[in-house]
């Protein structure tokens, strides 16, 4: 089965006074249709870079994007992307705000809300979608932002650390509902997050990457059947994979600050 | 302070009494916060009332007694009569509707336009920054001294006092939208383009509703700011308004008209100002809605 994402030899460097600072080495990256992935490293390793890239708001300074086996390089609206931040318009209710990308793609408002209001029962936001987003806990909001990811119906959907500003309760809440949502629609998810256990949980491969220049240094599989228990987490084998990654992570941390785990 | 005082703070009073010399540490003074007490509203109202009552009055018995040169500051009983007078038997209406028509044309022409240029600096960086000095020269210019010049061009009619309170609103209101275009978050601006947006979409679906709490702020201050260009240019030439009749009192020492065209255009500020003030707030409503 060809690659439903692929990176080809992508790299990005950016000119700095002090000459060209290598931000991503060429990497390269096949992610098969429906399979759930992971970046994990530390600070400035380029996992935000190789997001900007895939979702083209980056042009890269070589290599080539492709989606479905087409050259995706530089095009916009081709993969769902949810940044760090829920970036919901306070002026917008919730159902309004859930359906920013299919009003974009030219679906009627009308059109556009019905679609969207049995997502939004479904997933947990029933009775707040009228609110404004003020009016939302950090874990709601998050949900409506990803209910939004989600709705623009793209195969591709691109996670930028959706959990990492949530409480620990709430985080792992959330992380059970993504998983639900994932294999209720089948999307081809990549995940980026600082935190190991929360990686290895939830996805089928983890990628560690490193710094200077940021680029993968090992891909791992994650062989746990799913649906996973929590406890899984406590497995032999879980703590085995968990280990091997902050010991990849630590090695490299010599150059680096190192926030990760 | 007392020894009752000092056995409230607890630790280290045995220590001070057992040695009962006291130079090494200073008390400190007991100090309670302190709390304002809020009157009611009818007892803020009453004396607010009062004071001006007694000013008034003061004024008027000052003025009775000789203590003020009634000629100069006139006297509260007069510009009474000449209030009356002046609705019952001059052109109080006329000079009115000039006034508010001139202020409120020039508020709508200079907020509109002001907006609409401050958001136009949106759509390019170079754009607004090659225009971006003359909008600053136009702020800091003087533009009431520019009054007679534009009586000159725009005539002795409406269009000249129209286009002062333009000119006096319009600056306000484009720096104050531009501030709000820079304002928007890239972030934001970084969504709309994954979802695939084009610049007209992210122009009327993200800045323009993140800029209108910007410009629905100016609104209070250009009413005013309106109303003093259509004063300003009526000073200097016109045939009616509340300006024009100021400054003819003036001239003629009829100190009681001059006090009566003040007070009438302040009442007409007042009413203005307030009914702005609830445009804004229902505005904002509709913004959240």
């Amino acid at each position: 089965m060809p690659a439903k994402l692929r990176l080809d030899q992508v790299s990005m460097a950016f000119k700095t006074p002090k000459g060209v600072f290598q931000a991503l080495a060429p990497v390269s990256l096949d992610i098969p249709q429906g399979r759930f992935v992971s970046l994990i490293g530390p600070s400035g390793c380029g996992k935000s870079t190789i997001f900007n890239i895939v979702a083209g708001l980056l042009e890269p300074s070589a290599g080539r994007v492709l989606i479905d086996s087409a050259d995706a390089t530089g095009t916009i609206g081709r993969v769902g992307y949810m940044l760090q931040k829920d970036l919901l318009l306070p002026w917008r209710t919730v159902l309004d705000n859930v359906i920013l990308g299919i009003e974009i793609q030219g679906v009627p408002l009308r059109e556009a809300r019905e679609r969207a209001l049995p997502l939004l029962h479904r997933y947990g936001l029933s009775g707040f979608e009228y609110l404004y987003p003020n009016a939302l806990s950090g874990g709601m909001r998050q949900r409506a932002a990803l209910l939004r990811t989600l709705l623009f119906d793209t195969d591709v959907i691109l996670l930028d650390e959706p959990f990492g500003a949530l409480d620990a309760q709430t985080k792992l809440r959330m992380q059970e509902w993504l998983l639900g949502l994932w294999s209720d629609f089948g999307k081809t998810v990549v995940f980026v997050t600082h935190d190991v256990e929360e990686a290895i949980y939830l996805s089928d491969e983890v990628h560690v990457m490193t710094t200077r220049p940021g680029r993968i240094v090992e891909s791992i599989i994650v062989p746990i059947a799913r649906p996973r228990p929590r406890s899984v987490i406590l497995t032999p084998e879980f703590v085995a994979i968990k280990e091997h990654c902050l010991g990849l992570l630590t090695s490299g941390r010599d150059t680096s600050m190192g926030e990760a785990a | 302070m007392t020894v009752q005082d000092t056995s409230r703070l607890g630790t280290g009073i045995d220590l001070s009494r057992a040695q009962p010399a006291p130079v090494t540490r200073r008390q400190k003074p007991m100090r309670r916060l302190p709390v304002q007490k809020d009157w009611p509203l009818w007892a803020i109202i009453a004396t607010q009332i009062g004071i001006l009552a007694a000013l008034i009055a003061l004024w008027q018995i000052g003025a009775d007694y000789g203590w003020i040169d009634g000629f100069f500051w006139s006297k509260p009983s007069d510009i009474y009569d000449t209030l009356i007078k002046f609705f019952t038997e001059g052109d109080a209406w006329i000079d009115i509707s000039y006034t508010f028509r001139a202020t409120i044309i020039g508020f709508l022409i200079g907020t509109t336009c002001g907006s609409l240029l401050g958001l136009s600096f949106w759509w390019s960086r170079n754009y607004a920054t090659i225009i971006q000095p003359y909008v600053i020269c136009f702020e800091t210019l003087p533009k009431l001294a520019l009054a007679p010049l534009v009586i000159l061009v725009f005539g002795l009619g409406l269009a000249s006092k129209v286009a002062i309170a333009t000119a006096l609103t319009l600056v306000v209101s484009t720096l104050t939208a531009y501030a709000g275009v820079k304002a928007v978050d890239t972030d934001q601006e970084r969504l709309f383009y994954s979802l695939g947006a084009s610049r007209m979409q992210v122009f009327r679906k993200l800045v323009v509703p993140f800029c209108l709490p910007w410009i629905i702020s100016v609104l209070r201050v250009n009413i005013g700011l309106a109303l003093t260009g259509a004063v300003v240019g009526e000073f200097i030439a016109a045939q009616h308004g509340l300006g024009r009749q100021i400054l003819y009192a003036g001239q003629t020492y009829d100190i009681a008209l001059v006090w009566v065209a003040v007070l009438v255009l302040s009442t007409l500020a007042v009413m203005m100002y307030a009914a702005v003030s609830w445009l804004e707030s229902i505005l904002r409503k509709g913004v959240k809605q």
